[in-house]
């Protein structure tokens, strides 16, 4: 008689979650972001492959006299074609910033793994390290670090990644003391399963939700952080045409030329818009993927 | 054992005797009536569900998980979890000669009867109790809004009798702890006492004693049934658990998914059950005194065989169960040389009880896991303070503790789990490592642990396959294509199947992952297989398939099995000795009949008249 | 208790000590000569050697430190190169400037954050719900300077030109003379801080929402007021005050952009100028001033964590 558990529990099985990603987009939010910073993305990869075809000229060219409505969207603080300063302004924003970010998380998700998977002494020190970095706010850290170093791509990127890092570090830990607790993991090191393939295997695995969330949380702050940067002048430089640059640049003339401002203020609010929209959205696909299983 | 010192100022029966009692003994005080509720996703979970409450009288509301039964409880309150909608059926309370439809109340309607006419105790206080209320505040709030007539001084004074009432401690000191400061059946009787601050004339009662030792238990179950008695409240008692019932129950109603299944006295729902659900649950529930088996087991002690004596050490490298037939040694100990382990399971089931009674199993000699001088502490806490233990070939020893006893902390540590002890394991005489990762490969593949909730055991990002294979994985012995079919045997041998090796441990039950966690328990062929609370996370039922099982690999591999759990009752169905475990000391051991029959210390005694039996 | 939070006040002054060194470290690695960037190329080897000795460039590097970092104590804050002026002399003034935007904004953000984020947990599911949660999720992906020109533009130029865009207090007059300069920078910083506000009160007050003492609440029959304001409420500000911390501690760093934007003259501004022109002690003394904000602002924030919670656990923030 009791051997029909089997059977009757069989019925009411749950069928395998599908993937993260699948049921992300499954959310009207997950597929509006994924549209709005795929646009933006596209424009900024195809743009400087096309603008010398669309607007016949370079993103360096002088064109005009400063501020002119010649062509699509007229002409720029020093005469140069806007609509291609636009399309070429956006490709090493997108890179500078993923690159950024995949610095970040490989280095906060290994100290935070780490800190709590071995605990103690280590643990005590990568943490008191966090802390010491995250005193200084990430801006102000950049500041401090283009000061030294200068205003280069490099600096930006490894600066703007280690400051993620501390961020992307307390997430990994909490996430792994949570699952470290359960008992597979146990059972692992029970099995004499070496330590690393502990850790890429049972633990990995599972805190992937809340950092696939932190990636799309830090992807839209790299964004913002290398966009501010150059807003300030202190990023990527003349003449190179970014879109935090071009702001910069031409927010003096906003009232008689509003487009120099107005196409990368756009594209940088629909860019981190759209991260932040599948941010969301990987949040939510995520609490139910990583939630204890309980019954 | 506190809790009991602390009833002390409990007041004679006079101190309530004066209250105002709603209704008298004997009369319906709440009646529900086919109620209906569905989930916002259209699924019916309740599908007509009636029963009524009588004055003075417990009714237990008994199913195992998702039947219902406390969705049923809080509807009684109109109240339903987000989620849940109400899709008919009626609440009906009776008080003063009126009727309420509390259904159809509105929100104010219903917030003025809940915590004064009708009120809850919850299943987990620790939860439920405001963590950063004082306790004695908690208890004020229901005054303060049932009782606005009331001066604040007759509050206090309610809130010093209720708190005796529920024997507890009533001075100002105690009332102003926070929930945290009290121990888990202390907080359980502050809720209890919340709820009947109010005098309620009707109490719903979640499972009040869930976690909490079975000594602590049976004090509050009395403080239920005395105050449902005193007061003429009529209960609503919802439980898991039938043996609770029977001791506790006037009236009991079965439910299975959303339905009431039966209905009745307790003496004959219990003892003469018609519906089949029932009498399959009652026969599940595991007894002390082993009269009857659950699930296909026959009590351990009374009519079952000892795999013993000259059963073999088991090798590692050759499991002996292959069913297949090809495994090249099976056991040939007294128990299994009668027949071929290898055999088909109705005819060794048939064979199984007619095989002799063996006695005591635990002569010296063939000691297998021998634990001396286990001392662990974690600071000031001394967990286990010189544990001795021995595990003969073949044998089922019951390691019994109730919570904070060191039962697992004794289970880990054998199993190379918890490296901090002090003292001495060894296995078949050679010492053991502490830690498993220092024992060698052959050590680590005979001592098997099985974990206590196969919710947690399991990697739920890896297939039931993939888990099962580490422990082979680790040996390094096979090909893949060997582990595979290593895999599929023992998935056979716990009753899975082949369809199971590819999915994941969420799409299966509770029961079917405990099984899956006992596969990769035994894919190694362990010569002894620690369990450790394997059932406590599972159903009745499913417990009692668990059990069966269990019982059946022993008797075929001939392994050595150390059994923890605080559950005593289970102890004729599972052991043929036992010990028991008190704040890290060994306090009885022997085998399982003389332990229960003449208990040497008083905690076993204790035990023995305190766990309910149906 | 007190105990507690004066091991939170001894980790603090640490972590100000380390950040210190880590400050000042930093700006050992500046690639150059300091006395040549001020002297300029064509000073005399005479004239490099001497400033270099009034620098204390000479000096071993840890006597160096413990100079500057003893030097904070007193209020020397050590030279600006590009105004050749002490360096308290250069900031002095405009923090005030800059405390006065940060708190006007905090004590506008942190009541609307909490207001309406509870009032959204409340309204889960329900058509306002979803229009502040998703205004809020689309406010928070902007970066300020964004935010910031969107205001501009309009308020100020094309389509409302009725604010001033930029901060015109002449020298030595209080920018508060002109509230009007205040509305954008505020408001800027407001609606860049308030929506992480919105959305952690909404989240946690919807897990306390769904907690088994507030279910046991109104099955006591508390009033739905009483139990938002007395069961609920409590539980979700020890939690949201920490993320109240972090957000006003970014405010330190925020008013970077948002300053250099209006061209307020506060410290922000100054630390742009300052990078622009490696003016290091600037920096250095701006860096440590912001980090001492945002380590203040945390600690606070653990001790209100620690007052709310009566176990007194553990910390478990870090």
């Amino acid at each position: 008689m009791i051997g029909t558990e089997t059977k009757t529990q069989t019925i009411q099985e749950t069928k395998a979650p599908p993937g993260l990603l699948r049921r992300m987009l499954a959310q009207r939010q997950g597929k509006i972001g994924v549209v709005l910073a795929g646009v933006v993305v596209l424009v900024a990869f195809l743009g400087p492959v096309l603008m010398t075809l669309i607007t016949g000229y370079t993103s360096t060219e002088f064109v005009g006299r400063p501020f002119q409505h010649d062509g699509v969207f007229g002409t720029d603080n020093l005469g140069r074609d806007i609509l291609s300063r636009f399309l070429d302004g956006g490709l090493q924003l997108v890179i500078y910033a993923a690159l950024a970010t995949l610095l970040g998380m490989a280095l906060g998700a290994a100290a935070g793994m780490l800190a709590a998977y071995q605990g103690g002494w280590l643990d005590g020190i990568i943490m008191r390290g966090n802390d010491v970095l995250l005193a200084i706010p990430q801006l102000v850290f950049a500041l401090l670090a283009i000061t030294v170093l200068g205003p280069q791509g490099w600096v930006l990127v490894v600066v703007i990644g280690i400051t993620h890092a501390p961020r992307i570090a307390r997430v990994a830990r909490s996430a792994t003391l949570a699952v470290i607790t359960e008992d597979y993991v146990a059972a692992a090191q029970m099995y004499a399963v070496p330590r690393w393939k502990i850790l890429l295997r049972e633990v990995l695995p599972n805190i992937t939700g809340p950092l696939m969330v932190e990636l799309g949380l830090r992807m839209t702050y790299s964004i913002g952080a290398i966009a501010s940067l150059s807003f300030l002048g202190l990023g990527l430089q003349p003449p190179t045409a970014d879109w935090g640059l071009m702001i910069n640049e031409n927010r003096i003339a906003l009232i008689i030329q509003p487009w120099g401002v107005v196409l990368p203020v756009l594209a940088i609010a629909v860019l981190t818009v759209g991260t932040n929209l599948i941010t969301d959205s990987l949040a939510r696909a995520s609490a139910h993927l990583n939630v204890k299983d309980t019954k | 054992m506190s809790e009991l010192t602390e009833s002390d100022p409990r007041p004679d029966t006079a101190a309530g005797a004066g209250a105002k009692m709603f209704g008298s003994p004997g009369t319906v005080a709440l009646r529900a009536d086919g109620l209906k509720i569905t989930s916002t996703a259209g699924k019916e979970i309740l599908h007509g569900v009636s029963f009524n409450l009588v004055a003075g009288k417990i009714r237990g509301l008994v199913g195992e998980s998702g039947s219902g039964k406390t969705t049923a409880g809080l509807a009684c309150m109109g109240h339903f979890r987000a989620g849940l909608l109400n899709t008919g059926g009626s609440v009906a309370l009776y008080r003063d000669g009126e009727v309420l439809e509390v259904l159809s109340l509105n929100d104010a309607g219903q917030r003025k009867l809940r915590g004064g006419s009708i009120s809850y105790v919850p299943q987990d206080p620790s939860l439920s109790l405001n963590p950063a209320m004082r306790v004695g505040e908690q208890i004020m709030e229901v005054l303060r809004i049932h009782r606005p007539e009331d001066s604040e001084r007759d509050r206090r004074g309610r809130i010093t009798e209720v708190l005796a009432e529920v024997g507890l401690r009533n001075d100002k000191a105690y009332q102003r702890r926070y929930p945290h400061q009290l121990s888990g059946g202390q907080q359980q009787r502050i809720g209890i006492a919340m709820a009947f601050a109010c005098r309620p004339a009707v109490m719903i009662l979640d499972e009040p004693t869930t976690g909490l030792d079975v000594t602590t238990q049976a004090m509050v179950l009395k403080t239920i049934g005395e105050l449902t008695r005193r007061h003429a409240v009529a209960s609503l008692y919802i439980t898991h658990d039938l043996a609770v019932v029977a001791e506790l129950a006037d009236d009991v109603t079965v439910m299975l998914r959303g339905d009431v299944v039966e209905d009745g006295p307790a003496k004959q729902v219990l003892y003469s059950p018609q519906h089949a659900y029932t009498r399959r649950l009652i026969r599940a529930v595991p007894d002390l005194a082993g009269r009857h088996r659950i699930g296909e087991v026959n009590a351990v002690t009374g009519a079952h065989p000892i795999v013993t004596a000259a059963g073999p050490i088991v090798d590692a490298a050759h499991p002996i169960v292959d069913a297949a037939g090809t495994g090249p040694g099976a056991p040939q100990g007294p128990a299994s040389g009668s027949e071929p382990v290898s055999g088909t399971r109705a005819g060794e089931r048939a064979g199984r009880h007619a095989l002799p009674v063996p006695h005591d199993a635990a002569p010296a000699t063939d000691n297998l896991l021998n634990a001396t001088g286990i001392r662990l502490n974690y600071g000031p806490a001394q967990v286990l303070d010189g544990v001795d233990l021995h595990l003969g070939v073949g044998e089922s020893l019951m390691l019994l503790g109730e919570s904070g006893s060191g039962k697992t902390t004794l289970a880990r540590c054998l199993a190379g789990l918890n490296d901090r002890y002090q003292g001495n394991v060894s296995l078949s005489g050679t010492q053991l490592q502490p830690g498993a990762r220092q024992r060698s490969i052959t050590e680590r593949q005979r001592i098997q642990y099985v974990f206590q909730s196969p919710f947690s055991s399991l990697n739920p990002r890896r297939t039931i396959g993939e888990s099962v294979a580490v422990p082979l994985q680790m040996a390094g012995q096979d090909s893949g294509r060997q582990q595979r079919a290593k895999v599929l045997e023992v998935l056979d041998q716990v009753k899975l199947g082949a369809g199971y090796i590819d999915r994941r441990p969420g799409e299966l039950s509770g029961g079917e992952r405990q099984r899956a966690a006992i596969a990769r328990a035994l894919v190694n062929a362990p010569s002894v297989l620690v369990c450790d609370e394997v059932t406590s996370a599972l159903d009745v039922s499913v417990q009692a398939a668990i059990i069966d099982l269990l019982r059946t690999l022993q008797v075929e591999t001939g392994m050595a099995m150390l059994f923890v759990t605080h559950n005593i009752a289970l102890a004729r169905h599972i052991s043929q000795r036992m010990a028991v475990l008190q704040k890290g000391r060994i306090v009885d051991v022997g085998p399982t009949d003389d332990v229960l029959d003449h208990p040497q210390s008083d905690y076993t005694r204790e035990l023995i008249t305190n766990v309910p039996t149906l | 208790m007190m105990r507690l939070i004066g091991r939170r006040l001894l980790i603090s002054i640490l972590i100000l000590f380390l950040v210190s060194i880590l400050v000042f470290v930093a700006t050992l690695l500046l690639p150059g000569d300091p006395a040549r960037a001020i002297l300029g190329q064509q000073a005399t080897p005479e004239r490099l050697a001497a400033l270099r000795e009034q620098m204390g460039l000479t000096d071993p590097v840890w006597l160096r430190y413990l100079h500057w970092f003893g030097g904070l104590f007193v209020g020397d804050l050590g030279t600006s190169t590009s105004a050749g002026a002490p360096v308290t002399e250069v900031i002095g003034a405009r923090i005030g400037n800059s405390l006065v935007l940060m708190v006007i904004a905090a004590v506008i953000a942190v009541p609307v954050g909490l207001v309406v984020g509870t009032y959204s947990a409340l309204r889960r599911g329900k058509a306002t719900d979803h229009v502040f949660t998703g205004i809020s999720l689309v406010l928070a992906a902007l970066p300020e300077f964004v935010v910031g020109i969107i205001l501009i533009t309009l308020f100020s130029t094309t389509v409302f030109a009725i604010l001033p865009s930029v901060t015109m207090a002449a020298p030595g007059h209080p920018v508060w003379e002109v509230p009007s300069q205040l509305v954008l920078p505020i408001l800027t910083l407001v609606l860049v801080v308030t929506p992480y506000m919105v959305r952690m009160m909404r989240a946690t007050m919807i897990e306390v929402l769904d907690s088994g003492w507030v279910e046991m609440a109104r099955l006591k029959g508390v009033p739905e007021r009483q139990v938002i304001m007395r069961h609920a409420v409590p539980h979700a500000l020890g939690t949201v005050a920490q993320v109240i911390a972090m957000q006003l501690a970014w405010l330190a760093g925020g008013i970077v952009v948002v300053e250099f934007l209006f061209r307020y003259p506060g410290v922000g501004a100054a630390m742009v100028d300052a990078v622009t022109n490696r003016d290091v002690q600037v920096v250095q003394a701006l860096s440590l001033l912001i980090a001492g904000v945002y380590v203040v602002v945390n600690l606070l924030a653990d001790v209100v964590g620690i007052v709310t919670n009566p176990k007194l656990r553990r910390e478990e923030s870090r």
